[in-house]
């Protein structure tokens, strides 16, 4: 699906950030958004659309599409790809049991 | 987790000189250079890290060697962001505005917190958003825009790993294309779908554009198509009918090119189509609009200061017209010396010297907008989408439902209230121009102001809870 660059020579990366995704510990780097983690860690659809049902995943990347929603640490329907990832977060989107609708 | 609201940041001794909302290219050149000069600014933006999108993550690439492939123009961004941090402007970053009033106030959400906030002056630089691409099966998970793409490997130095595919026109396909391949993305196909005429249109406006900056604009554009022919990427032209295919994801992109149908396995489409003003904002606070009819998009009139039809409201960025991220920084720049001025901070005169600089770097930007403009016009699929496409994907409306509303002589609101698109969590944005772009063509007319959608609060759809908890207004 999506794979992270090989680190060059000095990369000062490290996947120190550790979060869960529908219950399952999945390794983020600093800086990442929680819908980077979703997609580096396999995952594409994140969500069902409100009215038939069908499987939707981020779409623009900066809070436009709203495509992304998932529930982050109890809380529905947020953007995930203007979240940025931190540990201990509780991510649920669609298949854990998260809401994917925004709450109005 | 830190304070979500700093009282010093919501109430500051004095109150807010200029709030600039959007930390891009135009709102961080503002935004330091109205701290530069003693005011008090404060610059509020949704993204966690400085930079908009043009220079995500530009603050950690220094520490990633790999980000080099980027080019030499993302890491322009580098200086910009750390003059901004050592301006002294106050910044509150994952913060969203989802409410502005004449006055100046504003309501903005942060953390799950509301609070007014309130300034002298707004100088909105929300920049562009992509202009939506209503093609079949648009709503496939695994299809993305070309700027989401280039977002993860920006951000999270991420590529596609699967077969590629990037479709569409305009300048960002081209530059991400040559990304993705320095990247190491499997690109299976290019699908350019600018057609050959447009390239006579765009001539007669050759010589504008080999003024100013015009030829560094131009080899560049070169430079990357000559890139990736070497790079032995497939490129097919004048491509028209693309559908995307699959089941509960992209498998394949349908096409026609070179007067045959063509099938490509696919497991990221990255479309693109151009980029427009984020308009909401504007329309929110009642700026008047006028119709671009080179870029295809409504955009908020301003003055020569980016002073927009509200008192105290500038703009300035692409989110008033597409000028790119070098002209942002100078449009920021006249917006923050129209404020000072205002404020009385600079003498007019030593305004004027001041933004004439400003204003003559512009036009060296802008001067090769208009051949580009006419080179990469929106395609036909997205003026004229067929009947199939989802218009609004939030609530799931097809272009025909809206055709057949626009036929009888429905505006946008009135569809809009029929249909229901436009009125999920997105707002209208991914369906609006499309909806504006039906009616155009179902009236045989360029659109008038009114042909879009009624913006109203909240800009960001907001639990019911966090509007009970907002502290009670002052007055």
């Amino acid at each position: 699906m999506f794979a992270r660059l090989e680190a060059g020579p000095g990369d000062e990366h490290d996947e120190a950030i550790t979060l869960t995704v529908d219950g399952v510990p999945v390794a983020a780097r600093h800086g990442d958004t929680v819908a980077a983690v979703l997609f580096a860690s396999g995952r594409l659809a994140v969500r069902m659309s409100a009215v038939s049902g069908s499987p939707r995943a981020p779409y623009c990347m900066m809070g436009v599409c709203f495509e992304c929603l998932v529930t982050i640490d109890g809380r529905a329907g947020v953007q995930a790809c203007m979240t940025a990832a931190a540990s201990g977060m509780d991510v649920r989107t669609a298949q854990g049991g998260g809401h994917g609708r925004a709450l109005a | 987790m830190a304070e979500p609201w700093p009282e010093a940041l919501v109430e500051p001794e004095g109150g807010w000189d200029a709030i600039v909302v959007g930390a891009g290219p135009a709102g961080l050149a503002a935004a330091t250079l109205l701290a530069q000069h003693g005011a008090r600014a404060l610059v509020l933006d949704e993204q966690p890290e400085p930079g908009g999108q043009i220079y995500r993550g530009i603050e950690r690439a220094r520490q990633r060697p790999e980000a080099g492939l980027l080019g030499k123009d993302y890491f322009h961004g580098a200086a910009l962001v750390q003059a901004f941090r050592e301006s002294g402007a106050a910044y509150l970053p994952e913060t969203g505005v989802w409410n502005m009033t004449r006055g100046v106030r504003l309501h903005a959400s942060r953390m799950g917190e509301s609070r007014e906030l309130r300034a002298r002056a707004l100088i909105l630089a929300v920049g562009a958003i992509e202009r939506p691409v209503p093609l079949p099966g648009w709503t496939l998970p695994g299809v993305m825009t070309a700027g989401a793409v280039q977002i993860l490997l920006k951000s999270a130095m991420l590529r596609a790993d699967m077969p590629l595919v990037i479709a569409g026109s305009g300048p960002l396909l081209y530059l991400l294309a040559r990304q993705c391949y320095a990247a190491g993305a499997p690109i299976t196909g290019l699908l350019d779908t600018s057609s050959r005429e447009n390239l006579w249109h765009a001539l007669k406006h050759l010589p504008r554009a080999l003024r100013g900056k015009g030829p560094s604009y131009l080899m560049k554009g070169i430079g990357m198509m000559l890139g990736l022919r070497r790079a032995g990427i497939p490129v097919f032209r004048a491509v028209s009918n693309i559908e995307l295919r699959g089941h509960d994801r992209v498998e394949a992109v349908g096409f026609d090119a070179g007067g045959k149908r063509h099938l490509l396995p696919a497991g990221i489409v990255a479309l693109h189509e151009g980029v427009i003003p984020h308009q909401n904002a504007a329309r929110l606070i009642g700026c008047d609009q006028v119709w671009d009819r080179l870029q295809h998009v409504f955009r908020p009139v301003t003055d020569e200061w980016r002073l927009t039809s509200i008192p105290g409201v500038f703009m300035a960025g692409d989110a008033a017209g597409i000028v790119g991220a070098r002209g942002a920084e100078h449009q920021g720049r006249i917006a923050a010396l129209g404020v000072l001025r205002d404020l009385g901070r600079l003498e007019v005169a030593q305004a004027e010297q001041l933004a004439g600089k400003e204003r003559r770097e512009l036009l060296g930007h802008a001067a090769v907008r208009p051949f580009l403009d006419r080179l990469y016009p929106p395609s036909r699929q997205v003026l004229r989408p067929a009947d199939a496409a989802t218009a609004c994907r939030c609530e799931e409306v097809t272009v025909g439902a809206v055709r057949e509303l626009a036929g009888r002589g429905y505006g946008a609101n009135q569809i809009k209230a029929e249909l229901r698109c436009g009125m999920g969590p997105c707002q209208g944005r991914l369906c609006g121009p499309t909806v504006t772009a039906i009616i155009s063509a179902a009236r045989g007319a360029a659109p008038e102001a009114a042909d879009y959608y009624s913006i109203r609060p909240p800009l960001k759809p907001l639990a019911m809870s966090e509007l009970a908890s907002l502290p009670a207004g002052r007055d």
